[in-house]
């Protein structure tokens, strides 16, 4: 029924776990069905097995972390449900309207469409990471000053997409910033403002620098 | 209006927690043992539940509790029924997991309560459904219109759904200009971000919802009346509203659910619904269509204007907005007619939305005035200008303030309207065609009862309190500025508190009413404890006086509309000129610039406020362009329940170009801050000011929203 099971990952089994149970035709049609939403009513590829945890070390914002998760755990839900940070946010679970955003590696991702298992090891950064002493970040500040946000929500996810943006190269001007943010969906309609934002500290700042 | 906060450009006092993601919205509580709950949907749109089999689900590794009809609690004894300002007057509440009746596609049949998230959503495949599909009617192009129920607690808030003065058919008749059209509006869904959610802990006999909701006053009502137990027994937190545009405000099933699931799982619940979740339980736009005819002399006077609309409802609740009456009164005509019906269908309850009515309703009406204006050879503007009312022509009224001449003169010249050519067609750009249009826009000024506690400190700061929400436009930033104003404080000095049951009462967040409902109670209530703080301490002087007094001072004020409601006809007016480029090979319509000028009575911060105008045009773009849940009429499915398919604007959507204006409007009636609201009217006129300049491009008129690129080609 539900469009959102985690989508399986036989390939990060890692030793001495249970296998994700079923036939390998149960989940190939799991991992189809994973794609994308439907309608039809999902053919459930029953497993009465348990599905173990694993072991994934997360470093986020400089700190190590080490966590038991169900492998279908996805990165957005490791962080918010399992480390409480709660800044990182969901909005579809589907990779489509980015709130969720996050730095891997340097490189932003949606942290719905990361298995927690294969982000383990590598750098992330959240907006709780952009911060440094209590002096923010200066995207964060240019939001403010620009009122680039109304509810908020999305906010997280544009700021870490703007940073990434900036680093990129991408953030030469209005109508490039506008394209490559377009990942980013802000609801209550504060485009406008959000590209004065990165705008304001593209000028300042030379890509390539990383957040 | 020269004051030391209110009407200056104040950055949002809760910006910092939004930039670093402190500011806590529902689902980012987790109350200590939570578990984590999700929700099967029917996949009939009629019928029974024959059989509901759980028993894989409920042994699914990690599954703490599958709730079905059979085994969800039933309400207490005590349970009453409960009915608020924001639900449909007549109703037959969705009660989930109560009975096996299903009745509409995509009714939460059982709810999964699980150790993880993964767990839930895995056990939920796993259920195993056996129907008896009924008949179900899902085709809203086969249902029978029929008049909503008269109210029977109209207290002049809501409008009757049908009016008539003069001789409108007479008049249609006789008139030497005539246009008659038709114009649908599909369904549209609110989309916030956020999704909506819910967590749930039980204490005993006490219950704490943290919840995305509009109205956290109404959800403990609700949630308190419907389970028997003490109003006060139910507490409810939402400081921080991830967006909501009316999907919050009124209290859907999955908040019982919630509730339900916390109760038999013997531990704090979170189920926050998944995006497709939000097609089928928080309410939308209902698809409407609307019949507008115009009658006019030579000379561009209104003769006689006939509105008619249908529009969707459930079968169990009568849901009614005000899809024509902005008709009445918005133009001069001595023979009007309006009428709104509703048809039922096998769907779950639309809802408000954004502007609800009037964004639909000035769709219509504002095509069909720029369809006027072409078969009479006018300027639209100067056809409205023709057309400008001296009074409220349906209430007989007037007006507390009416800038509607102001904003076209002023929109039109920063738009540079004298510039256009009337022809269609006749404006180019490269190999752009490029169309101007324009609108009018309108929305009521409205105004609730509320509360608000004030608290000085002996060191000279206040605490200022209400249960109000801000699911974006700035009310913690607004409200603090009229504390930090009425109190003579520096707004550091103004500690806020929103978002929770237990703080004095609000009305609903919503309706653009916030601040002159909420905003006037918090002014009273600052004036009346500088008053009781000043008698206790003498002197004039408030800091003095709290030195002296050496302990808080409080005072709770609650503040309602007088008798001005009854002397003047009270709205926010504006206008809105747009130009679109629309590709003449690929049909694509891109809007260029978009520029309106609203007469929106007290600005308190053009800041936020220019943020709430633009994102209402985004709004508006979205719902011209894009905006359409697709319903299959076979089965009542909607098929494309995500942001993928059910496509919103996005950062590429922008127009380069967005000017707001804000007309200098004093309005001394409206209530004592003199605010009318933004809100809503950010989004009226919006699509049909783009509808006319795609015609003005392309020559194509288009009455059917979305206009996407397969109706331009």
């Amino acid at each position: 029924m539900s469009d959102e099971r985690g989508p399986e990952q036989p390939g990060v089994d890692p030793a001495g776990r249970e296998p994700l149970g079923g036939s390998a035709a149960s989940s190939g049609a799991g991992v189809a069905n994973a794609v994308g939403p439907r309608d039809a009513p999902v053919v459930a590829h029953a497993t009465d097995r348990a599905v173990a945890p694993i072991s994934v070390l997360l470093r986020v914002n400089g700190a190590e972390h080490r966590v038991r998760l169900d492998p279908r755990t996805t990165l957005v839900d490791a962080l918010r449900e399992h480390l409480h940070l709660t800044g990182t946010k969901k909005g579809c679970a589907l990779g489509q309207c980015g709130a969720c955003t996050v730095l891997l590696d340097g490189k932003r991702v949606n942290a719905c469409l990361v298995l927690a298992a294969l982000a383990g090891g590598r750098e992330i950064t959240t907006v709780e990471g952009l911060a440094q002493g209590g002096r923010l970040h200066p995207l964060q500040a240019a939001f403010i000053e620009r009122d680039a946000l109304q509810c908020g929500y999305c906010t997280p996810g544009q700021i870490m997409a703007g940073v990434a943006c900036i680093a990129e190269g991408h953030a030469g001007s209005a109508e490039e910033i506008r394209e490559w943010m377009s990942g980013n969906v802000c609801r209550c309609g504060a485009y406008d403002h959000i590209v004065a934002a990165i705008q304001d500290i593209a000028a300042a700042r030379p890509p390539d620098r990383g957040p | 209006m020269t004051t030391a906060h209110v009407g200056h450009a104040t950055s949002r006092v809760d910006g910092r927690l939004k930039v670093t993601g402190a500011a806590d919205y529902a689902a980012d509580h987790d109350p200590p043992g939570v578990a984590h709950a999700t929700v099967v949907r029917s996949t009939v749109a009629s019928g029974r539940i024959v059989e509901i089999d759980d028993s894989a689900a409920a042994g699914a590794p990690g599954v703490i509790t599958v709730l079905t009809h059979h085994t969800a609690p039933r309400p207490h004894a005590r349970a009453r029924a409960h009915s608020a300002q924001v639900d449909p007057t007549v109703t037959h509440r969705l009660r989930p997991l109560q009975d096996d009746r299903v009745r509409y596609q995509g009714q939460p049949i059982a709810l999964v309560v699980a150790e993880t998230l993964e767990a839930a959503v895995h056990a939920a495949t796993l259920l195993r459904v056996t129907y008896a599909a009924g008949v179900a009617t899902t085709d809203i192009t086969r249902a029978q219109p029929v008049l909503p129920t008269p109210k029977q607690t109209d207290k002049g808030e809501r409008q009757p759904a049908v009016s008539q003065r003069g001789d409108p058919e007479g008049a249609l008749a006789a008139a030497p200009i005539r246009v008659e059209q038709t114009y649908v509006i599909p369904r549209e869904n609110h989309n916030p971000i956020e999704l909506h959610a819910t967590v749930a802990a039980w204490d005993g006999d006490r219950l704490t919802l943290w919840d995305k909701t509009q109205w956290v006053a109404n959800v403990a009502d609700e949630i308190a009346a419907e389970l028997g137990m003490p109003a006060d027994h139910v507490r409810v937190l939402s400081p921080f509203v991830g967006g909501a545009f009316g999907s919050g405000l009124r209290v859907w099933p999955h908040v019982m659910l919630a509730a339900l699931g916390a109760r038999a799982a013997g531990r704090p619940v979170k189920l926050m619904l998944s995006r497709r979740d939000m097609y089928y339980g928080t309410g939308f736009r209902p698809h409407t269509v609307q019949r507008v005819a115009l009658g006019a002399d030579r000379d561009g006077h209104l003769g006689a204007i006939v509105h008619e609309a249908v529009q969707e409802t459930s079968m169990y609740e009568e849901y009614d907005e005000s899809v024509v009456d902005a008709t009445r009164y918005l133009h001069s005509c001595p023979n009007v007619a309006t009428r709104r019906r509703i048809a039922r269908l096998n769907e779950h309850t639309p809802t408000w939305m954004r502007a609800p009515g009037e964004a639909s309703g000035a769709f219509a009406l504002e095509c069909a005035m720029d369809e006027l204006a072409i078969a009479l050879r006018l300027d639209p503007v100067e056809l409205r200008l023709r057309n400008e009312p001296a009074q409220d022509e349906f209430k007989r009224l007037p007006f507390s303030s009416r800038s509607t001449r102001e904003c076209y003169r002023v929109a039109a010249e920063r738009f540079g309207w004298g510039r256009r050519t009337p022809e269609p067609r006749s404006m180019r750009d490269g190999r752009w065609l490029v169309g101007w249009g324009m609108a009018t826009a309108t929305y009521p000024t409205h105004r609730a009862p509320a509360a608000a506690r004030v608290r000085l400190l002996p060191d000279g700061c206040a605490e200022v309190a209400t249960a109000a929400s801000d699911m974006g436009p700035g009310t913690w930033t607004s409200l603090t500025q009229v504390a930090a104003e009425a109190l003579g404080l520096p707004i550091e000095h103004v500690q806020l508190r929103l978002g929770d049951s237990a703080l004095p009462r609000t009305p609903p967040h919503g309706g653009s009413m916030t601040m002159a409902s909420v905003g006037s109670a918090v002014q009273a209530a600052c004036h009346e404890v500088c008053r009781a703080a000043l008698a206790r301490g003498g002197g004039d002087d408030l800091a003095a006086a709290m030195a002296r007094i050496g302990q808080p001072v409080e005072a709770t004020v609650k503040v309602r509309a007088g008798e001005e409601t009854t002397r003047f006809s009270m709205h926010a007016f504006g206008s809105v000129f747009v130009e679109v480029a629309v590709d003449p090979d690929l049909g694509e319509t891109r809007v260029r610039r978009i520029v309106g000028a609203y007469g929106a009575g007290r600005i308190v911060n053009p800041k936020t406020s220019r943020s709430q105008c633009v994102g209402g045009m985004i709004g508006g773009i979205g719902m011209a362009l894009m905006e359409h849940s697709v319903v299959d009429p076979r089965t009542g499915r909607v098929v494309n329940a995500n942001l993928a398919e059910y496509t919103v604007p996005v950062h590429a959507d922008s127009p380069p170009l967005m000017d707001v204006t804000f007309i200098d409007e004093r309005d001394p009636h409206v209530n004592s801050l003199g605010v009318k609201g933004l809100g809503e009217i950010a989004i009226v006129g919006v699509a049909s000011a783009i509808a006319n300049a795609i015609h003005h491009a392309t020559g194509k008129r288009i009455r059917e929203l979305p206009i996407t690129p397969d109706k331009l080609l």
